[in-house]
């Protein structure tokens, strides 16, 4: 394993990759996936891109072009000083002055964190991936060229602009999951400094990977989706939904869209519509069944509840989170309700609350609230022994540890999965990890960072499926269920099962939430949750 | 001459601790309001939800409900904290067997200098009825905890020099850092000294302290004992002014850190009062300089919020 001896080195050895990971000399996994070299072989990076664009490690993210000349070179330094003096600004940063100089000011560099993130364990505990890591470069880099301190006080580092570029790209090692900060005794965020780094990068540089930018929040706020799907095809791809979801169940379903003064505005992440249309065909079945006032929006970003500023730009965030209000406001609903996505919760719940005011301060519920008040009150016939299948659930960060979301998705199960059939991941609940997805990983696969992804991000999230099903026979024919209530998480975990073939060998399958509660449901067919890989 | 060096510096490094100490505690409660970026679990969750980690936000209609928040709950995760490390006892155990004594010791000679002051007062301004027992009572609590505190704090400082230099932290630490702990060990080691040699029922050092909250700057001690006095109190002194110049002021960071982020996640409720504070907010210039937040300097956070609806 090659890794760097010191921060110091951040602006040396140019061209090189300061980490690399042997993969033979990870952890192994649990049974049936323990032999390394059984694993798929990670994908190197071409020679064409390590000539053409910045190297951190074995992989690329952001896509940083070397600059071929001195003012180019100038451009990245100056462009990071510049940005990083605006983050300790009351104009610029309000919205996260104080945790930031927080952060910066009084980590006491103790590494209690370093344990905790399952990026720097799964990866042998590579200096690189260390979580003050980066913390350290943007602290030094801080006190010695803008406040002009002596480094004897907060330590040493040479600023070039491969110290930027390579900064700017290692902030996008970590997914955000902020498992780091829970550890800290002095209240310090390690997650909190990487995405202000990446601020400096989108906000003054315009660096930003364009999977979560120009694919992302730009094209959201364009057509109204990151899918790209446009008011009309989104109605059409309901309407598919709906045919579809009735042939399964047997109930007929009509999904609402822009009804005027209805007590909820569902907003999906779209790429439920996309990828999983089982998952807005049973809400539509439930919603239905329980009687709700409700209403899907074909407004532009109506239908997206998506927001990618949360990982990168405030201005981006702020945008999104004002035209979802705005739709919400329109329609003249009393609540919006966020369906399976768990940035998206944290997004227009927790993050715009200090945001929307007015009539655009419309209150915003969790999906897995709601769910659980339908369950609750007793107007569904349930039948558990259609979920008799083990069933682990995946813990969204977003929606638990930032959000503290934790039991209503378990009341839910309660009530849907036989009794013995659950069990818990360890740990769960506010100390679970991240999918790996986590921080826009989900949706970024250039070059060969969905394997990078699969081999340090999500390990150890398939780790503790495998470990939460090891009483279970792995059997492929023996089906096992990963409960995913979040759109980036379920992707995450479809990559990573199908990365290691872990539906085809070990009969491992994932879904989400409501699809449980509606294959449970006695006026529906047996059989919503129909075990067909995709 | 030496003693009256000794008061002038006492009193000195205690304003201005006071005063450093207020100007952190007024930077950090004037940052302007923040997004919500809490952390779960909240300790003042009520209802049982701190137990587990949950919020308010996992009730039907929370908005029109009334929260649940527990000073109780908080006081139950903050008082062990505070005392006892708990979060670096679970995370980090092999410096947490350094940092705890290192901050005990800190909490008893800090305890022991309380118990002083007061006991200075009730000496120097009470009837000799209740002054006389109150210094005979001093003469038995202050040398344990003062001699206890020195030790911890010194062998606590010398352990974490020691961890400093480990591989993992060696690289994260600098030169200031370990000024930091030596200044400690000096501080601390010349105090002790002077405990152990020269006044070991603290009464030369309970003198002094009666005659600095009753402004009596008489000499105290003499020959050694009285210069390793003076040595003393000028190195704790100085050391108790240092401290909130540098990140050990951690102790007042750590509050906002957690009462003010961490565990901050009172909601913005429609005509509530942070509703015109954020408006303030988003009125704000912005000079943000890539091209697609189209800053100029001028225009505010809701214009450029706002801006890309006209295109």
């Amino acid at each position: 394993m090659k890794q760097p001896d010191s921060v110091k080195d951040m602006g040396k050895k140019p061209g090189e990759p300061l980490a690399q990971i042997n993969q033979l000399e990870q952890i192994p996994l649990p049974p049936p996936f323990d032999n390394l070299e059984d694993e798929p072989e990670f994908a190197q990076l071409s020679d064409e891109a390590r000539e053409k664009y910045v190297v951190l490690d074995d992989t690329i993210a952001v896509n940083i072009k070397k600059p071929e000349t001195k003012e180019e070179e100038d451009a990245l330094v100056n462009g990071f000083l510049s940005g990083l003096e605006k983050l300790f600004s009351v104009e610029d940063n309000w919205t996260f002055l104080q945790p930031f100089e927080m952060s910066m000011e009084h980590c006491a560099k103790c590494q209690s964190c370093s344990d905790s993130c399952p990026i720097y364990e799964e990866s042998g505990q590579n200096e690189l991936y260390r979580p003050i890591y980066r913390s350290e470069i943007l602290r030094r880099i801080y006190f010695k060229y803008i406040k002009k301190a002596s480094p004897a006080l907060h330590g040493d580092i040479d600023l070039n602009w491969e110290t930027v570029a390579r900064l700017i790209e290692l902030s996008y090692r970590c997914n955000l999951c902020r498992r780091c900060a829970q550890t800290c005794p002095i209240g310090a965020d390690n997650g909190l400094l990487s995405r202000e780094i990446r601020k400096i990068a989108s906000m003054e540089m315009g660096i930003v990977p364009r999977e979560i930018h120009d694919d992302g929040s730009v094209l959201q706020l364009q057509v109204g989706s990151s899918t790209g799907m446009t008011p009309m095809i989104v109605k059409d791809n309901i309407e598919f939904i709906d045919e579809d979801t009735a042939e399964r169940t047997g109930v007929p379903i009509e999904t609402p869209f822009d009804v005027q003064g209805a007590d909820i505005l569902l907003i999906h992440n779209a790429g439920e519509i996309m990828a999983w249309p089982e998952n807005p065909g049973a809400f539509a079945t439930l919603f239905e069944a329980a009687g709700l006032s409700w209403t899907l929006s074909s407004d532009v970003l109506g239908y997206d509840g998506i927001n990618y500023g949360v990982w990168y730009d405030d201005v981006q965030f702020a945008r999104v989170a004002v035209r979802h209000a705005q739709v919400a406001k329109k329609l003249g609903v009393k609540k919006i309700v966020l369906g399976e996505c768990g940035h998206a919760h944290k997004a227009l719940t927790v993050i715009a609350d200090k945001v929307l005011t007015g009539d655009l301060n419309i209150p915003r519920e969790s999906a897995m609230v709601t769910m659980r008040d339908i369950v609750r009150s007793g107007v569904l016939k349930l039948d558990k022994s259609r979920n008799d299948f083990p069933v682990t659930l995946h813990d969204p960060c977003n929606m638990v540890r930032l959000m503290g979301i934790v039991s209503p998705q378990r009341e839910i199960i309660d009530a849907v999965v036989p009794e013995g059939r659950f069990r818990e991941m360890a740990p769960h609940g506010v100390e679970n990890y991240c999918c790996g997805g986590g921080s826009g990983f989900a949706i970024m696969s250039g070059h060969n960072f969905q394997d990078w992804r699969h081999r340090m991000t999500g390990r150890r999230k398939f780790r503790q499926i495998l470990d939460s099903f090891q009483d279970e026979s792995m059997d492929p024919k023996h089906y096992k269920y990963v409960c995913a209530p979040c759109s980036n998480c379920k992707g995450q975990i479809r990559d990573i099962i199908n990365y290691y073939d872990a539906f085809e060998k070990a009969g491992i399958y994932y879904g989400g939430l409501v699809e449980l509660i509606v294959n449970a449901m006695e006026d529906v067919q047996p059989g919503f949750i129909d075990w067909e890989w995709h | 001459m030496m003693t009256t060096l000794a008061y002038v510096v006492a009193y000195l490094g205690i304003v201005f601790f006071l005063i450093a100490c207020i100007a952190r505690f007024m930077m950090w409660s004037k940052m302007p309001m923040h997004v919500r970026w809490e952390l779960y679990p909240v300790a003042h969750e009520g209802g049982g939800k701190a137990e587990y980690g949950g919020s308010y936000l996992e009730d039907s209609e929370w908005w029109s409900k009334k929260r649940e928040v527990s000073l109780v709950g908080e006081l139950k995760v903050m008082v062990p904290e505070i005392l006892f490390l708990v979060a670096l006892r679970e995370h980090n155990k092999k410096l947490w067997t350094r940092s705890f004594p290192f901050h005990f010791g800190l909490y008893l000679v800090g305890g022991a200098t309380a118990l002083m002051l007061f006991a200075g007062l009730i000496v120097g301004y009470g009837p000799d009825s209740i002054g006389n027992p109150v210094a005979e009572l001093m003469g038995w609590v202050l040398p344990v905890l003062g001699g206890a505190g020195l030790v911890l704090g010194i062998l606590g400082a010398v352990g974490l020099v020691l961890r400093r230099m480990a591989r993992e932290l060696s690289d994260y630490t600098a030169p200031a850092d370990l000024f930091n702990l030596v200044f400690f060990i000096v501080a601390f080691g010349v105090a002790l000294v002077t405990f152990v040699g020269f006044d070991r029922d603290f009464s030369m050092v309970g003198s002094f302290v009666t005659n600095l909250v009753t402004f009596n700057l008489a000499p105290i001690g003499d020959g050694t004992a009285g210069l390793m006095l003076v040595l003393s109190v000028v190195l704790l002194a100085v050391l108790v002014a240092y401290i909130p110049t540098t990140h050990m002021s951690h102790f007042i960071g750590k509050y906002f850190a957690y009462h003010s982020i961490r565990w901050q996640d009172d909601p913005n409720l429609p005509g509530g009062k942070q509703e015109k504070i954020i408006q303030e907010l988003l009125s704000r210039p912005v000079t943000w300089s890539a091209p697609h937040i189209g800053a100029d300097g001028k225009k505010s956070w809701l214009d450029v919020t706002l801006e890309d609806q006209d295109k």
